[in-house]
Order: structure tokens, then sequence, then C-alpha cells
């Protein structure tokens, strides 16, 4: 019998804030323990919760992005667990009336080739709630730890359908899901300092049954690339347990990202009672038209639309969307150089920054927005080479210092004498004149119609030039006289 | 008061990770029996076209800006924790 896999995920989004979602202390990542709290996050006696407006504009942006109904109305409710992750021995959350509903998450799975955009399907979202980020629990051999810093983080929980087949799929869910946070500004989404998590519920079914199996929830799955391997080891698992006359049972089961194996959580608990009801504490939050339009208004292009607008409007090649694109202002920054480069230069521009700036960028390990090379100079740079001013060799060079000193081309073609030179008419014509005579293979070739044999006679052509002739002209020079000889 | 069918003092307890005596499952039972007594009471209101609500005030919207301001020092915030270590409360071992 021939099986598929349903998966759902849950995500966990913390949103960018100051402070945290229900009180005014700061909200933040890698500092000191227990230096990120106040009398509301430690549940002290007599303490208010006190809605922060940002979070709530995030979640509702995030909404728009994902293209999800805004609730006109929704509450607040007290999720009841004992842990001591959670001063107050509950979490504040949304139960039956979530800030969003619906909407969907445009994934593109992998292509063809590295080259190739690969198919693009849209996967739909039940809901999005916001809740609060609970405290971190550090394990130790005979007691744990705990820190308060993260609890009270506005965190957002991202639920899709039960809708993809594949850990492919998951895989572009995930890095859409983050893409668009990122764009929005929503979040940083920096799976290590555990800003988006995801759990899977992931079941197995005969191929044409409409009901779902029974489902193991898959925990822990901290990183990209552990949601893929998590979920295609998982999908292994429960085909092989099947395949061996086996039964599934409702489980979850923690991945370990580290040796590729997952093992079932043991639960001293009956099922999860959490008793949830409505938070007396906190009123109820009216969403109307002009609070949505508003937000509306902030929302940037997704980013995949930014993508097809960039391959339409620039007609660059998608492998080098598909580096821009995941980093928004990366892909800005292509955007601008582009523009100022000129027409049928965004392609040189696109490359140089795909290639050289990221490879530089890296080597000093410094973000984009600390580069010296402005779109102006970067578009400069495109300009000389294209006018044959700056021959790529020398434009290397000329890039490396504009990296390292912010200065124009200009300025520094000029200084180190890298300008392709001026030749003398009457020099270059006899370089390519000894050029063809010295190479009377290449020159059958030409005239036997092989465009390409042309390229035979430039080295030595450069050569003589010491590297500073005007390629265009050498080009030229070389058509005339070869058009020439017989 | 008699007792309410659907209560289930064991598994209240548990919730509540109280550990009962027989005597107190007794008294207990008694007591949240009398107050699910009241509820059925409750339920028996007609309520046919009230809108539900989870707040007695129509007050909505209430927040504040995202202006973050000191909180405690970790020396006031750990204050009353029963054992810490490296500035972290020192709570049982909650995995295996």
């Amino acid at each position: 019998m021939n099986y598929e896999a349903v998966i759902g995920l849950e995500v966990h989004v913390q949103i960018k804030t100051h402070s945290k979602v229900f009180t005014r202390v700061a909200a933040g990542y890698g500092h000191p323990p227990n230096t990120l709290t106040d009398p509301v996050v430690l549940a002290l006696p007599g303490t208010l919760p006190v809605m922060n407006k940002a979070a709530l504009d995030a979640i509702i942006k995030a909404g728009l992005l994902l293209g999800c109904d805004i609730a006109p109305v929704c509450k607040w409710d007290r999720k009841q667990y004992f842990y001591p992750d959670s001063p107050k021995n509950y979490q504040i959350s949304q139960y039956d009336q979530p800030m969003c509903l619906n909407g969907s998450v445009e994934i593109e799975l992998p292509g063809a080739a590295r080259n190739i955009m690969g198919e693009h399907k849209k996967i739909p979202l039940t809901r999005i709630h916001l809740e609060e980020d609970v405290g971190k629990l550090n394990h130790h051999a005979t007691d744990s730890l705990v820190d308060y810093n993260r609890a009270g983080t506005p965190l957002m929980e991202i639920v899709s359908e039960p809708a993809m087949h594949t850990a492919e799929e998951a895989f572009a869910y995930l890095t859409s899901i983050r893409n668009t946070m990122i764009y929005g500004g929503i979040s940083d989404c920096d799976m290590e300092k555990g800003q988006l998590r995801c759990d899977a519920n992931i079941s197995i079914r005969p191929v044409g049954e409409t009901k779902l199996g029974t489902k193991v929830e898959l925990k822990n799955l901290n990183s990209i690339s552990f949601v893929r391997d998590g979920i295609a080891h998982e999908i292994k698992r429960q085909l092989a347990v099947v395949a061996a006359g086996g039964k599934l049972i409702q489980e979850t089961r923690d991945y370990d990202g580290q040796t590729g194996t997952s093992q079932s959580l043991r639960s001293k608990e009956m099922a999860h009672d959490y008793r949830y009801f409505p938070d007396p504490d906190l009123m109820p939050v009216h969403v109307d038209e002009p609070w949505k339009q508003k937000l509306r208004a902030e929302c940037p292009e997704l980013p995949f639309d930014k993508q097809r607008r960039l391959l339409a409007d620039y007609q660059i090649p998608y492998t080098i969307t598909s580096v821009l694109i995941p980093d928004r202002e990366l892909s800005d920054y292509f955007e601008a150089t582009a523009k100022l480069a000129g027409p049928g230069r965004a392609q040189a521009a696109g490359n140089w920054i795909a290639n050289d700036l990221l490879r530089e960028l890296g080597a000093a390990k410094l973000p984009l927005s600390a580069s010296k090379v402005s779109p102006q100079n970067l578009a400069a740079l495109v300009q000389l080479i294209d006018a044959g001013t700056l021959l790529n060799a020398a434009a290397k060079e000329v890039f490396i210092e504009m990296f390292a000193t912010g200065d124009t081309p200009a300025v520094i073609v000029a200084r180190r004498g890298l300008a392709a030179a001026p030749t003398d008419a009457g020099e270059l014509e006899q370089w390519c004149r000894d050029s063809i005579a010295a190479n009377a293979k290449a020159l059958a070739e030409f005239k036997a119609g092989k465009e390409s044999a042309i390229n035979a006679f430039k080295g030595p052509v450069m050569k003589a030039a010491k590297g500073k002739a005007n390629p265009k002209l050498v080009d030229e020079t070389l058509r005339r006289l070869l058009a020439a000889t017989n | 008061m008699a007792q309410s069918p659907d209560l289930n003092i064991d598994r209240v307890a548990e919730l509540a990770r109280l550990a009962l005596t027989p005597e107190e499952k007794a008294r207990f039972s008694a007591q949240l029996g009398s107050v699910l007594h009241h509820i059925e009471e409750l339920a028996k209101v007609d309520v046919t076209g009230v809108e539900p609500t989870a707040h007695a005030f129509p007050i909505s919207n209430v927040w504040a800006n995202d202006v973050a301001r000191p909180g405690l020092s970790v020396e006031r915030a750990l204050i009353n924790a029963p054992a810490q270590r490296d500035h972290m409360i020192v709570v049982p071992k909650v995995v295996e």
C-alpha cells in the first residue's frame, strides 16, 4: 500500500519589541540571567498586566502580510499549568478568539536545478494568536535553574493546516515565514536565539484516505535544517513501523539534530487539561478599519512578489534573485545600484553584489549596513567597466579598495593608475597585426566562421599592452584588421 | 450539600499539585460540590439573546506604548527565591 505523510506546523515567532507584552520592562536576548524582570514578570501579588500596543500592531501586520482575516474583536485567556518556566502558573494566550484567522503562506519548492525556479504553492493557515513567552530552564544533573529574562516576551503562534506532505515543503514553509517576518520588521527570526521555533505534527495515511492518521508531535526542531531532517526522519520511522505490521501511537517525540534520531518523551501526565478561561485583568481588543489601513500601509512588498518583480524589471538570472531576496536590505541595495548603473547593467551589478560584496562582507564579518561601498560607487564601478575604462582584473582590485576605504572607483583608479591605458592607436594596431600574423590557425578558424577564434588574438595584444588596453578598442581593431585580411 | 457527580477530586488535586488526605478530599469535595451546584443554578437562567462576554464593563483597547523602563535588579528579583545559584532560581529537576 502507498502511504502519504501529512504535516502541520506550529511556528512560534518572537516579536521584536522594546518592552515585554504585558509589562514595560525591557525584552531582549543575551542578557545576564534574571536581569529583565519586574513584579509583573515574576507574578508578584497585586500586579496587573498592561498590553503592549507595538505587539498588537506586529501581529496584525503579520496577519495582513499572510492574508489572514483580522478578528474585529479578540480577548485574552489564561492557560493553566504548573511548570517552573511560568511563575504565574498560567500563560496568557488566546484560546477561542485568536487575532488572525485563515490566510496562507506562499512557498517555493526546490527547482530542477539551482538556477531554475521551483514550483510555488500556498499552504493554508488555521490561525495566528498572541501570547507571552515563558522563562528558560537550564537542566543540570540534580536540579534545574530558572531564568525569567525570556518570560513575557511577545510571542506569536502561527498554526498551519495539516496541508504539507514532505519535509521539503515544511522547510520551504518555515523559510517563507522567516523571510516574511524579517521583511515586515516583525522579528529577526534567529533560530539560535529562539526567536523562531517550530513543532511539527506528523502522521501518515494510505494515499486516497481523507481521515488523518495517528499524529506524532515532533519537538525541538531548533534549526531550519533540523526541521527538514527531523520531519524526513519521522516520516521514515512511521512508514517503517507500519511496514513491520506495527501500530503508531499518539506521542510527543524529541528530535536530536546532532545524532539524527528521535525518542519518545515519557509523559507521566494524563492528557493536558489547561482549563482555559478569560483573563479578567485584560480587556478585549477591537480592531477597526482605520487601524488595519494604517498597518497595511506599513506592510512591505512580500519577498516572492519582489523576486517576481526583480526578474521581470531587471532581467537578472533567477540565481541572483535567490541570493538577494532573503535579505530585504540586500535586495534594496541591488535595486538602488541597478537603477543608478542604468539600463543593461543590472546583471553586472547583481553579480558584483552576489559574489564580491557578499564575499568581502563575509570575510570581514560585517553586516551590509556597515559596508563602505555605496550603491552610487558600485554603480560607478559597473559603468567604468562597461565603458571599457576598467578591465575586469583591475576592477576586482578597485572593488577591494572601495570596500576597504569607501572611496569612489574614479579616485581609486586615478590613485593606483589602474585605468585601461588610452593606448596609442598606431601602437595598438601594430600589436593586433603582430598577433594575427603569429596565429595562422586561429586566423583560419575565424575566417571559416568560428567567431570565438578572435579571442585567441586578444591575449598577446593585452600582454603587449601590459594588461592596460581598452578591451572594446582591442576587439574593434582586431575585427577591422581581420575583415581586411585574406 | 451533596457531592456533584461531575467532580473528580483526585483529578482536581493533581492539577493543583495538592496532596490531599482522605479527610481533606471529603471536605473539599463537599465544598467544591456546592460551588458546582451554584453554577448549575446559574446555568438555568435563560440567556437567549444575550451576547457572551468575558467582562462586565464594555471597555476595550487598554494598552501602553512600547517604551521600556528599568526593572528589578537581579538581587531584588531573587530576594524571595528559596534557593539560587548563578543568579538563577533553583528548582527540582524537571526532566529526566
